[in-house]
């Protein structure tokens, strides 16, 4: 059993109501959450995608939209001259246009993350990297935990986790744990080496959770192991991001607020391209987690092809007319 | 960093070609009234007048009735089946190509929001003539037991129809009553309610549209007295009506010891019983939806809130949190989910009603939303300590107000929700499936939702038990209530 800091234990005892930590008593407090009725939680998150969103809020919801993307590239042929490419896109989202906001981070691969780190230097925005073994995270915990050291050591300020699927669906809430534990750890070791933490951020992949309550539950679970941020998915598994996961998610953050006092961010990845989508996600955010969420340190979108989309309609809402996607860079 | 404030995104007016005045809608023809009064119908979110309509007298229903008859014997009864339903098949089409029209219109008479009559009311009430004109030509596979068959073997139908509507869902009322009867081969009198006639006289521009054969559906607007007189006049063969319970306690008196077939929905005050297991954030919006939808301007509203003790107050705590987030405003604009009250009397019966849950002694909590200085508006609001024997908790307020009480066992909730002169609806949230089907088999209730509340579909039949009245609406019970009996 890897040993936990005595400080979050006592507040995971606190939370769960337990003296013992194991499978067992995970699975008393997760199975004890309220379930989520998935007709339901569907028409909710429709009736949200009704809300007409003109004008200066359109204005509004665009700009903040581009300041939450986690402009992200995870391909194979990923090459340093791509990723330098994403970063210079990330400085300057729209060339024509002082006034774009940066995004909010750029996510690659661990070994990428040097060459991101240089090409980013002193912009502002961060440096994400997929470790533990992404996306299917079949690895060893040795081999995780190294995986996320190699990227902290090279100076990511953030940290994309994946959680054991086969763990989480056969039971073993505890192993789930303590691996997110483990890696958090690892993210702390960022103070020493770069003088801040690195932010956790742990997906889910709900494609593979299948139901509500277990993205629920999952959630909960990573909320308690002391992810900064919960995260849908990897991009790699369909459905990644929809409307209803978001919305279970916003709702898990929002409880947990209540209950423990800890802001917990939320990022939706993979599936999200329009910049209609992201302003749904927008008004889900403001409808279900409040305000405090409609920030980039709370809320991201974990996209690639999004990023263009949004900036052809900010140019629409300056100019009244849509301008030719040639006339945007690439992002890679 | 500024707040997320949703800019105003009103659906435009211009759709709608609003007429300074209109006439009874008679024999395929607009016609002035025979005595010729008129009433204003106003937007109840402005108190803007929209148009000035006939005051239909008994002439003018006598004359609606008779052209009916004249329809009835000369066209309709005598056209295949085939042929109605395709007539009925045209008018579900034009409703939906004219569904922005009808929607915008609905909300400007009536004031609920753009987002419900579009979404909802339009949709469904193209929904029922579709389905109904599928029916035309297969009545005799409808399984209506105990009806009078033709030689053909298809069940017969009953006459001239007058029927009587009410203000909360217009057109969709107007829907469920006109398609049966017109399905069955019956023709029809309607009068609309005298606050929102606006879409009816719509309608009957879309009958002209459909080349539907004049007198198979007239309507006659106006007050009380036009409805009493379409329920009274001697050559209706059936009435049918959806309204307060006061008033349909005057048609059954009417219609006592005459030949006309009657079916009766009336008033409710349906229980919505939360146990401590349910989905949470989905029944805290099964909640809101039940009984703020359409300002609660419900007969089936959830108005009764039976939550489990070991949950009160989590449920009150998240109801409130979520009640604050509701939009209460302008009708037109697409982000309102709450609009205004449809009139000024009905406003006044809601506050009235509130003011006797104060004094009783419930704790009041309203949602601090704003709301607009012109027109009828009364914010969404909560009781709790609400005692079963209150007013509040017994009488149907017809408005955006939850009486909020709680139970200990599946029992006690089944007995707190019977305990009522209504049985128009019930709600139950649970996981648990077995007890769903314990608790539909004991609620004496015509509709049981189940982890849902306000659903309609024309194939499910709709109605109430004791004093919300008889008979039933949609499905194939439906169809019975319009053909005659061996």
């Amino acid at each position: 059993m890897t040993a936990t800091t005595p400080a979050l234990t006592d507040r995971v005892r606190d939370v769960l109501g337990s003296t013992t930590l194991d499978d067992a008593s995970l699975r008393r407090w997760l199975h004890g959450l309220p379930g989520v009725d998935e007709v339901g939680a569907h028409g909710r998150a429709a009736m949200l995608g009704t809300r007409s969103i003109k004008t200066t809020s359109k204005a509004w919801a665009l700009d903040l939209a581009v300041s939450m993307v986690d402009l992200t590239t995870l391909e194979g042929a990923d090459s340093f001259g791509t990723v330098r490419s994403l970063c210079a896109k990330a400085r300057v989202p729209d060339a024509d246009d002082p006034a774009c906001p940066k995004v909010a981070a750029v996510c690659v691969y661990n070994d990428l993350v040097p060459v991101a780190v240089e090409a980013l230097a002193g912009s502002g925005v961060k440096v994400a990297a997929v470790t533990t073994a992404f996306p299917s995270g079949r690895a060893s915990l040795a081999v995780k935990l190294a995986d996320t050291r190699d990227a902290v050591q090279a100076g990511a300020d953030e940290i994309d986790m994946v959680i054991d699927r086969g763990a989480f669906l056969s039971g073993r809430y505890l192993k789930v744990f303590e691996e997110i534990v483990a890696v958090r750890e690892v993210c702390d070791e960022a103070v020493a080496l770069h003088g801040r933490r690195a932010h956790l951020k742990v997906i889910l992949e709900t494609g593979e959770l299948s139901t509500y309550d277990n993205v629920r539950r999952a959630s909960w679970l990573a909320m308690l192991a002391g992810g900064d941020f919960i995260k849908t998915s990897t991009g790699k598994v369909s459905p990644a991001a929809t409307l209803p996961v978001t919305l279970v998610m916003l709702e898990a953050v929002r409880d947990w607020a209540a209950l423990t006092g800890e802001i917990i961010g939320v990022k939706p990845a993979g599936g999200i391209r329009t910049a209609k989508d992201a302003i749904k996600h927008l008004v889900l955010v403001h409808e279900t987690a409040g305000e405090r969420w409609l920030d980039p340190d709370l809320f991201r979108f974990g996209a690639s092809s999004l990023l263009n989309d949004l900036l052809l309609q900010r140019r629409r809402m300056r100019t009244g007319v849509y301008a030719s996607p040639d006339r945007l860079t690439l992002a890679t | 960093m500024p707040t997320f404030e949703y800019a105003p995104a009103p659906e435009s007016r211009a759709v709608v070609d609003l007429q300074p005045s209109y006439g009874l809608f008679i024999g395929g023809e607009f016609v002035d009234p025979v005595d010729g009064t008129s009433m204003k119908t106003v937007n109840p979110a402005t108190e803007e007048v929209l148009s000035e309509v006939a005051v239909g007298g008994a002439a003018d229903v006598d004359r609606a009735v008779k052209a009916a008859r004249r329809a009835y014997e000369r066209t309709w009864s005598r056209m295949p089946a085939a042929e109605r339903g395709k007539y009925l098949f045209r008018i579900a089409r034009i409703l939906q190509e004219r569904g922005r029209e009808l929607a915008v219109l609905e909300s400007l008479d009536n004031g609920k929001p753009i987002r419900e009559s579009r979404d909802v009311d339009v949709p469904l009430a193209a929904a029922h003539f579709f389905y109904h004109a599928g029916w035309a030509d297969k009545l005799a596979w409808a399984g209506l037991h105990g009806a009078a068959l033709g030689p053909d073997g298809v069940p017969l139908p009953l006459g001239v129809a007058g029927q009587v509507i009410p203000w909360n869902f217009p057109l969709l009322m107007l829907a469920w009553k006109v398609a049966p009867a017109l399905a069955t081969g019956n023709t029809v009198v309607l009068k609309p309610a005298e606050t929102t006639p606006l879409t009816a006289l719509l309608f009957a521009d879309i009958c002209r549209q459909a080349d539907l054969p004049p007198g198979v559906v007239n309507i006659v607007t106006g007050a009380g007295a036009t409805g009493a007189a379409l329920v009274g006049h001697p050559d209706v063969d059936k009435v049918a009506f959806t309204g307060s319970t006061a008033v349909g306690r005057e048609i059954a008196r009417t219609v006592a010891g005459s030949r006309k077939k009657l079916t009766l929905e009336l008033g409710g005050k349906a229980a919505n019983i939360v146990f401590d297991d349910a989905a949470i954030d989905e029944t805290v919006e099964g909640i809101v939806d039940g009984i703020f939808f359409n300002q609660g301007h419900v007969c089936c509203a959830g108005s009764r809130l039976l939550v489990q003790e070991t949950i009160a107050e989590e449920v009150v705590g998240r109801l409130q949190q979520r009640m604050s987030q509701l939009r209460v405003g302008d009708p037109l604009d697409k982000n309102t989910d709450v609009g205004a009250v449809n009139s000024a009397e009905q406003l006044q019966r809601i506050t009235d009603l509130a003011a006797v849950g104060d004094a009783e002694g419930a704790q009041r909590w309203t949602a601090p939303c704003p709301l607009p200085e012109n027109g009828f508006w009364f914010s969404p609001t909560l009781f709790t300590n609400v005692s079963p024997a209150h007013t509040i908790a017994r009488d149907e307020i017809f408005g955006p107000v939850l009486s909020v009480m709680t139970f200990r066992t599946p029992s006690e909730a089944v007995t707190k929700a019977n305990t009522t002169p209504y049985g128009l609806s019930a709600g139950i949230w649970t996981e648990k499936g077995s007890r769903i089907l314990w608790m539909a088999d004991r609620l004496r209730a015509g509709v049981v939702w189940a982890n849902t509340f306000n659903r309609f579909d024309p194939t499910s039949p709709f109605g109430g038990y004791k004093e919300s009245g008889y008979g039933r609406e949609g499905g194939r019970h439906g169809l019975a209530a319009y053909v005659k009996e061996a």
